[in-house]
């Protein structure tokens, strides 16, 4: 029995004619799908009807947890654990807390941010069915990919590849799963 | 960019089209009209091509400086800190000079990747990689003054609140504490922010390699492309990720140089207990920065054929950079004086005419005319178009920043309170090989970075070409 394929691929030669086929493909109402570029295109994400990234929540709470840390890891060293007067000043005061936990908010920030960006985007993934395809090499340096999966509801191998071709796709191929 | 690209759209204003307005062409940001792949080919070609002879020539005498910083610090750790110059009045020199000009020039990378990412300045494209580089190396050549500063350098790992057997903490009201902090928060999100910037050009060369058989390259960069594909869905995060770390790395370079800047200013000696120590600081370090930015960059360009990609546009913004904040800088001076008298405090008065006629008055008027006068240059344009000239204008602003945190530290603590204990520092042979060495140090990382790794961000690159936009030319909003 052939296996299920893992969808179809079809090349577009400049970001206008990507940015059209996305809209296409949006309004066609395929949900399980992507395109492949070289470069964050300008408002495809809108043609695309893609929601607004939800990385800010990871770094907000990075941020929170960076603050927190500061502030309770000077107050715990200093003020609890161990006592030490020095220069008369007290031994814990948020204000001199300030400059380490800023630090430390940033610090968590962008290990949040960036380890909640690896996590939505599922990296690191060193394999993905679309880096079968011979010519995907060019999606990272000069040509446009639109991929429409066979796990889409709407999918139907040939009446999606007609879609494709008509929407202006070039070179449609399927791809292995 | 011809003005075709700003004609009127259909839906302007009727008075616009009657009056037909004179459209100020933008300036293109990659010329001649290069193509996707032209600049695939071009930034990939200088990692993937042969090393060239002259890399090899200087790398060998960057690791002959390097050298001196390593031989400087063996016999420094054998046999002790006062082979340094350190001795009364003057215990925290040369060391700190050191450690604050290299901090400062990393602040212009940061400026470069975080602030201009901000205010959507697009012609940062072409040079944030390398600047961003530049900070990082400017860091590891900062962190060696304070760590071997401390004396038994073994102990260097006192300075994190990690529990040790003397159970005591570390004094987090000091700003020695806040400054661990600062910088190496700084050291750690430079390269976060860095490698992340990298990763889709490193996927690209991952598949370049790929195709063109050599596997285990391939797979080196494949491991930190971490299976980057180019999935629009992924860019969306990607791109949200981007501006976070620009905009958390906004207010990270300004305090880091604010918090050094607390190092003096929260002292009560005379010349640094001043307020406006933190601004000034930073105008500096991002002045200082973009001297050597301009340092790096310039011959770079020239030597890889990268004119098209860092334009005599792109030039014109870095002098322009560098001019508003080295005025900034000039302006910092003349009000530092002016608050001495103003201020009517007869120490504070005392330091600042000592600092001009004092006995190291050598190294502020050469503070001065480093970087005050240089950066006026940069208002004429024949200047700003001499590539070898604004080279070598670049060289004084990193020389006179150097002196400018040579002038601070050393004219407030040779000419403290008391008489009797005033003194004068000379730096020892050893002193000077060691920052010496510095240079080589950072040269090697920099010639291992533009041998390895992308110096360019191809894809951030290639969309602020024009054939980029989706919408050819039709600025909406």
């Amino acid at each position: 029995m052939p296996e299920q394929p893992y969808g179809l691929i079809a090349t577009f030669e400049t970001t206008a004619d990507l940015y059209r086929a996305a809209e296409r493909v949006r309004i066609a109402g395929y949900r399980d799908w992507d395109c492949i570029t070289p470069f964050p295109v300008h408002g495809l994400d809108k043609a695309m009807g893609q929601k607004r990234s939800i990385v800010p929540r990871f770094s907000l709470t990075g941020g929170i947890t960076g603050f927190c840390t500061g502030m309770s890891l000077i107050w715990y060293t200093d003020a609890y654990d161990y006592r030490l007067t020095v220069g008369g000043k007290p031994f814990f005061s948020p204000l001199f807390a300030f400059p380490v936990s800023y630090e430390l908010t940033i610090l968590f920030t962008a290990f949040a941010t960036i380890g909640g960006m690896f996590f939505l985007n599922g990296l690191s993934k060193l394999y993905h069915p679309v880096l079968k395809y011979e010519n995907i090499r060019r999606g990272l340096d000069d040509l446009f990919f639109v991929v429409i999966e066979a796990a889409d509801k709407r999918y139907d191998p040939a009446g999606t590849r007609a879609f494709l071709q008509e929407i202006g796709g070039k070179d449609i191929q399927e791809l292995e799963a | 960019m011809s003005s075709s690209d700003h004609a009127l759209a259909d839906s302007a204003p009727a008075i616009l089209r009657e009056v037909s307005p004179a459209v100020l062409p933008r300036p293109a940001l990659v010329e001649n009209n290069r193509s996707f792949s032209w600049i695939s080919d071009k930034i990939c070609g200088i990692v993937e091509g042969k090393t060239p002879v002259w890399w090899w020539w200087c790398f060998a005498v960057a690791c002959f400086i390097a050298s001196f910083t390593v031989a400087g610090l063996i016999y420094l750790v054998s046999t002790g800190i006062g082979v340094w110059g350190h001795r009364n009045p003057v215990n925290w020199g040369w060391p700190i000079v050191n450690f604050v000009f290299w901090i400062g020039i990393g602040h212009a990378g940061t400026l470069i990747s975080a602030i201009l990412c901000l205010l959507r300045q697009k012609w940062r494209t072409s040079i944030n990689r390398a600047a961003e580089a530049m900070t990082i190396f400017a860091v590891v050549c900062a962190g060696i003054f304070p760590v071997f500063h401390v004396g038994r350098v073994w102990y260097a790992w006192f300075l994190f609140p990690l529990p040790n057997s003397n159970y005591i903490w570390q004094n987090f009201r000091s700003p020695l504490e806040w400054d661990v902090f600062a910088v190496s928060t700084y050291g750690t999100v430079s390269v976060l922010f860095w490698y992340v910037g990298m990763i889709p050009d490193l996927a690209t060369l991952r598949d370049r390699f790929a195709a063109a058989g050599r596997n285990m390259r391939a797979r080196i960069y494949g491991f930190f492309a971490m299976g980057w594909r180019g999935s629009a869905r992924a860019w969306s995060n990607y791109e949200m990720a981007y501006l976070i770390l620009a905009g958390i790395s906004t207010p990270l370079v300004l305090s880091v140089h604010t918090i050094v800047s607390f190092d003096f200013a929260v002292s009560l000696i005379p010349g640094w207990h001043t307020t406006i120590f933190p601004p000034y600081f930073v105008a500096g370090a991002i002045f200082s920065g973009f001297g050597m930015v301009l340092t790096l960059m310039l011959p770079l360009r020239a030597v890889y054929k990268l004119e098209d990609l860092i334009t005599q546009y792109h030039i014109d913004c870095m002098c322009k950079i560098t001019l508003a904040t080295g005025s900034m800088v000039g302006y910092a001076y003349a009000m530092e004086f002016f608050i001495a008298w103003y201020g009517a405090n007869p120490y504070e008065g005392f330091t600042f005419i000592n600092r001009a006629f004092g006995p190291y008055a050598w190294a502020y008027w050469i503070m001065v005319s480093c970087n005050v006068i240089t950066p006026q240059l940069f208002w004429f344009k024949s200047v700003r178009r001499n590539t070898t000239l604004v080279w070598v204008l670049s060289l004084f602003v990193n020389l006179g920043m150097w002196f400018e945190r040579f002038v601070i530290i050393c004219t407030s603590l040779t000419r403290d309170f008391l008489p009797s204990s005033w003194g004068y520092l000379s730096p020892t042979v050893v002193d000077i090989f060691t920052f010496f060495g510095t240079f080589g140090v950072f040269s090697v990382l920099f010639l291992l970075f533009i041998r390895f790794l992308p110096l360019m961000a191809a894809a951030e690159l290639k969309a602020v070409t024009p054939q980029a936009d989706p919408h050819a030319g039709d600025h909406h909003g």
